[in-house]
């Protein structure tokens, strides 16, 4: 087994899949440290400091005049009390929601790609592992060596999953170098506050604890990296019963967007709560948001994302052992 | 165990409702080099794709040295060699990555055996450049190479000579001897062209719609088969002499065509010289598969 993950790794490497993903993120995660940078030097033009406590009595100011205005649905109604309820208390209880440094970067980064930038690149990954061996025709002498072909299809699984590991951790890394070239390596230790709870359209900050941030990136990062596996396992499907490579991640797009555009108005259509692209925003838990659908908490998202991985990984085995190779 | 080193018995494939393939029964001896012959889309590749496990049967079972494929795969496939269609490899990848790819997939693996294969089949000077940048015979010759890793017993190779050029035609079946005469393996050729398996094979199956219609050592099938086309002049006094001498006398414009017969064309020959007959011309000619079919089959075409 060992062997055949080995000869899946090479393969990937050599077809320089890890590099183009590693390269596009390197490049997208410049692009945002600076976006921050000129948006940090705004603020401070604009309210003449540096001090956070204005800027945050600011962004609460900001958040009320929309409330006060008549052309606001409920549910962003909704989630912009709950914020400004959050910073309220941030504010009560002195503590910097945005201590600058890289961490809070990293943070902030990983949070906003959750649902979509990170599924994205890791089904750049995922969606040919299976399919480009159709496509080049290798498939065939795959297929008739002694090996089984439960076997050769685990190894291509595993190669997944070590990808993906890599992947978050190139991510990690390069947002932290990259950003804290701009705004200094500390703040690993600032204090981050997490245990909201939404009840009813209501926070409840009954639970909620100061923790340490690195701590804090370490939980974002567990959540991300299992929501990279499932997007990976569901693109690793396809990829086994799409034959081309661009049709499986043109459906996965589609789902992934299409997640995006639906978690911001299915309030009303509850049933959409067991799909898969609803469920991506998990650090939002932590951070406590509203979610998109009443109802929906961590250990539901987990429990909706696992069962779909299981259901992707059964249906892959089971069509990959069977289906004849022409 | 006997020196068969593949045997397929009333192989079936259906799919949908349309019957790919009917019946095929054959065997492979050890150290022989079968021909398999048919016109496109007489089932030859479907048949191959389910001699190395990649289409399931409908029905029949294939035994590669004993073990089932279905049932045994493992070990079925540690016995065989392939290439199905073109030889595909990971264009990406060097020659020598591609071979060491596809011995980790083997039980045992060494560099030696590598360098050995490569040696086989020649390719020493560019193994280590990416294969991308191989022409088609080179490819073949590596497809070769990889199929010949494990050492196997049976070698099954689908068309092997499409798309060389005539040195690559030459090169290829004497290497396919080689194999079969030097190293043991039955090998397992498929092809088109009656001329191709003519010049490689030991036995041949004839397969049209699915079905093997007749299976036949070369020699006993070129033996009745082949053709003499004579050119005669005077052309009736010829065709007359002919007709006495041998049962199938056929006329085509200013030729006339009868079987060849190895012992008795000489003879022939001579007594038409001996009656004044001038003999313009002599031509061995292989019937072309077509014709094949249609007297095989009575008549019926090929589609």
């Amino acid at each position: 087994m060992i062997n055949l993950v080995q000869n899946e790794m090479i393969k990937l490497v050599r077809k320089k899949r890890l590099l183009v993903v590693t390269i596009i993120m390197a490049v997208l995660i410049s692009m945002f440290t600076y976006a921050q940078f000129r948006e940090s030097e705004r603020v401070q033009e604009r309210l003449g400091t540096t001090d956070w406590r204005t800027t945050l009595q600011q962004q609460i100011i900001d958040i009320q005049n929309r409330l006060s205005g008549s052309q606001i649905s409920d549910e962003w109604r909704k989630q912009l009390e709950i914020r400004v309820s959050q910073q309220q208390y941030y504010l009560d209880h002195d503590i910097n929601p945005a201590e600058p440094g890289a961490p809070t970067f990293v943070r902030g980064f990983i949070e906003n790609s959750i649902q979509l930038l990170l599924p994205l690149m890791i089904m750049i990954v995922a969606a040919d592992l299976v399919s480009s061996e159709h496509s080049t025709g290798t498939v065939k002498i795959l297929l008739t060596r002694p090996v089984q072909r439960w076997k050769i299809l685990l190894s291509k699984y595993l190669t997944l999953v070590l990808s993906v590991s890599f992947l978050l951790l190139m991510f990690g890394i390069l947002s932290y170098v990259i950003s804290g070239i701009v705004f200094g390596f500390k703040g690993w230790n600032a204090p981050v506050l997490t245990g909201f709870t939404v009840e009813a359209g209501e926070l409840n900050t009954a639970g909620t604890h100061l923790i340490p941030q690195w701590q804090y990136i370490l939980m974002e990062f567990g959540l991300a990296w299992f929501v990279s596996l499932v997007v990976g396992t569901l693109s690793f499907m396809l990829s086994v019963l799409i034959r081309s490579t661009a049709a499986g991640m043109g459906v996965m797009l589609a789902c992934l967007i299409s997640g995006t555009i639906l978690s911001s108005m299915v309030s009303s259509w509850e049933s959409a709560k067991y799909l898969f692209m609803i469920n991506l925003r998990m650090s939002d838990y932590l951070q406590g948001m509203a979610p998109p659908i009443e109802g929906m908490s961590l250990g539901f998202s987990l429990s909706v994302l696992a069962i779909w991985a299981a259901a992707a990984l059964v249906i892959s085995f089971v069509s990959f052992t069977k289906k004849d190779v022409y | 165990m006997s020196d068969v080193t593949l045997s397929v018995k009333g192989l079936r494939k259906v799919i949908g409702k349309r019957e790919i393939i009917k019946t095929i029964d054959f065997e492979l001896k050890k150290g022989e080099v079968f021909g398999f012959l048919g016109p496109n889309g007489a089932g030859k590749t479907t048949t191959i794709r389910m001699l190395v496990g990649l289409i399931a049967p409908t029905s029949g079972s294939i035994k590669i040295c004993g073990y089932d494929v279905s049932k045994d795969f493992t070990k079925a496939m540690q016995n065989i060699g392939c290439i199905v269609e073109n030889p595909e490899l990971y264009p990406y990848l060097s020659g020598w990555e591609n071979l060491q790819h596809f011995a980790r997939m083997l039980p045992k693996m060494d560099e030696e055996r590598i360098t050995e294969v490569v040696n086989l089949v020649g390719l020493q000077e560019r193994i280590h450049d990416r294969v991308k940048t191989y022409s088609l015979g080179m490819r073949q010759r590596l497809g070769i190479a990889q199929a010949l890793l494990g050492k196997p017993q049976v070698l099954i190779l689908d068309e092997p000579t499409n798309g060389l050029d005539p040195s690559g035609i030459r090169e290829m079946r004497q290497f396919i001897r080689f194999l079969a005469e030097k190293e043991g393996m039955s090998v397992l050729v498929s092809s088109h062209l009656l001329s191709e398996i003519q010049l490689m094979c030991d036995r041949v199956a004839i397969i049209a719609k699915g079905k093997v219609i007749h299976t036949e050592s070369v020699s006993a099938l070129l033996s009745q088969q082949e053709r003499l086309i004579w050119r005669l002049v005077p052309h009736q006094t010829g065709v007359n002499m002919l007709k006495e001498l041998t049962d199938f006398v056929k006329e085509e414009g200013e030729s006339v065509i009868t079987f060849y017969d190895d012992s008795k064309v000489g003879e022939w020959n001579k007594k038409l010289i001996e009656a004044g007959v001038t003999v313009k011309e002599m031509n061995r000619k292989l019937p072309s598969l077509e014709d094949l079919f249609i007297e095989m089959t009575g008549g019926e075409a090929i589609d």
